[in-house]
């Protein structure tokens, strides 16, 4: 349980960061951010990175803020920020700060980053989740400049994601909400604190007590978290109401390709699947405040 | 490999050694600077046995680097009792029947005190949902729950020790 031998650097600036990254990161060289999964990795032997390049020394990552329309969530913007309702950021901060206690555990959420999660592009992230149902655009950062992909073009596949080796995931941004949006997530666990073994995450705008603008998206059933474009079909124009929570249910189950390991079965995933939209799609009708 | 000089700052005072880049804080704490109260069980960021306060932030020495906390301020275990006098938590959770064996002990003591630092006024809800953080395999919590109870008066207390 101990990690193999490596060299630790500690950049004090982004420009020296990404200098290391291209000298180090095509042999393996690693980002560590709040290094919540990457320690666990490499004590279980799962990572042996020959060079960390720890980020949290760079005083301009750290930041969170709202731009016009967005918030926008630097690079070891820890989960903890999230767990009082960050103001400024409006329902997108209520929203925010619903989701944050599923994340691990409250010492783990003290280190663990938001762009940390997204990097490590695990099925389960609960932020995997939230960045592709709202649409997240990211930056990465290299010697080469900056570019800006979509959430749906980064994450390719479980613990898989399309960042070159060189490039550093320096910002996440997610599109603020409207004032009338309601939104609801639910997750399903065997434990308080696992994984989720599956989740979904909605949000709909109503309008003269109809669902427009509905964003529905699951976890943990796929590869990686994905908008359910059928199922935001079936809801649109409809009244909240539990027929039309049913017919989205079924919708989900008929779309996902639910994933399979030893524990749980592919048909136990998909069943869940249109559980956990229902109930998010509960709580969004049901929850007092928006 | 190359051990790297090292400066730790630990409960007020400061600890010169040199250890690999990897070896973790938590071993460190143990190995390097004689402070044995921080436990290690899983080392892989399940149980909470290593918990310590780092920059007053409650967090899991085993998923920190030694050589990641340098120039931070660090809490443990050993911080606590004022010579022979302990801590109102320790004498809360002693009773209480809050520990059994007590290898989770110094964690959990960790983690309560880092969340009411951070939130003093700290809802019964929010309180249960940190102490899921550590695992205990003896007491069945409801008796940890208990001291902190019987204790959250004297807790506050500390605050002003922050920085110790
Ligand atoms: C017991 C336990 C339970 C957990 N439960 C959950 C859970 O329920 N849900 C959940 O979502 N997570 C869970 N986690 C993981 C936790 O949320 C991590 O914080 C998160 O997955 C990764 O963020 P990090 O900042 O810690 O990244 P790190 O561990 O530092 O890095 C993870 C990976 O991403 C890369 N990386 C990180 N940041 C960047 C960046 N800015 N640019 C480029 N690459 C980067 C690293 O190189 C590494 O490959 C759990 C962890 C533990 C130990
Ligand atoms: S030893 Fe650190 S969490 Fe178990
Ligand atoms: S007292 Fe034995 S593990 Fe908690």
């Amino acid at each position: 349980m101990k990690a193999a031998p490596f060299t630790l650097h500690k950049p004090g600036t982004l420009e020296e960061a990404v200098a290391l990254l291209a000298e180090y990161g095509e042999d393996g060289g690693l980002v560590i951010a709040g290094g919540q999964s990457l320690t666990p990795m490499m004590a279980l032997r799962v990572a042996y990175p020959p060079h960390l390049v720890d980020i949290n020394a760079i005083e301009k990552l750290s930041q969170l803020t709202v731009g016009d329309g967005f918030l926008s969530i630097g690079a070891t913007v820890r989960h903890a920020q999230f767990h009082r309702h960050f103001v400024e950021a409006g329902t997108l901060g209520r929203l925010l700060s619903s989701v944050v206690h599923h994340i691990a555990h409250y010492p783990i959420r003290q280190r663990g980053t938001f762009c940390g999660s997204l990097a490590h592009a695990d099925p389960s992230s609960e932020w995997c989740l939230v960045a592709a149902t709202l649409g997240a655009e990211l930056r990465l950062t290299s010697t080469s400049g900056d570019r800006l992909v979509q959430i749906n073009d980064f994450l390719d596949g479980a613990m898989s994601t399309t960042r070159e080796p060189s490039e550093i995931l320096t910002e996440a941004r997610l599109p603020l909400l409207a004032e009338n949006t309601r939104f609801g997530f639910y997750e399903f666990n065997r434990r308080a604190g696992d994984f989720a073994l599956g989740m979904a995450l909605v949000a709909y705008d109503l309008e003269g007590g109809k669902i427009r603008n509905a964003r529905i998206g699951v976890g943990g059933i796929e590869e990686k978290a994905r908008r359910l474009a059928a199922v935001e079909a079936a809801l649109e124009g409809k009244t909240p109401d539990s027929e039309a929570f049913a017919a989205a249910a079924a919708a989900t189950v008929a779309d996902v390709d639910a994933m399979e390991d030893p524990t749980t079965s592919a048909q136990y995933r998909r069943d869940l699947s249109g559980v956990v939209v229902r109930r998010a799609l509960e709580i969004a009708q049901t929850a007092t405040r928006f | 490999m190359d051990n790297h000089p090292l400066e730790l700052t630990i409960n007020g005072k400061t600890y010169k050694t040199a250890v690999e880049h990897r070896k973790t804080l938590a071993d460190t704490i143990r190995e390097n600077c004689d402070l044995t109260g921080t436990h290690v069980g899983c080392e892989h960021g399940v149980c909470g046995a290593c918990t310590v306060i780092v920059d007053g932030k409650t967090v899991r020495s085993c998923l920190m680097f030694a050589h990641q906390a340098e120039g931070c301020k660090i809490r443990t275990v050993e911080s606590l009792a004022r010579g022979d006098e302990l801590h109102p938590l320790q004498e809360a959770f002693i009773e209480n029947h809050a520990i059994q064996c007590g290898f989770c002990t110094p964690g959990f003591l960790m983690l309560i005190i880092g969340a009411y630092e951070n939130d003093p006024d700290i809802t019964e809800e929010n309180l249960i949902e940190v102490l899921s953080s550590n695992l205990c395999r003896c007491t069945g919590y409801q008796n940890i729950i208990k001291a902190v109870r019987s204790a959250s008066g004297g807790l506050l207390a500390i605050g002003s020790d922050a920085d110790a």
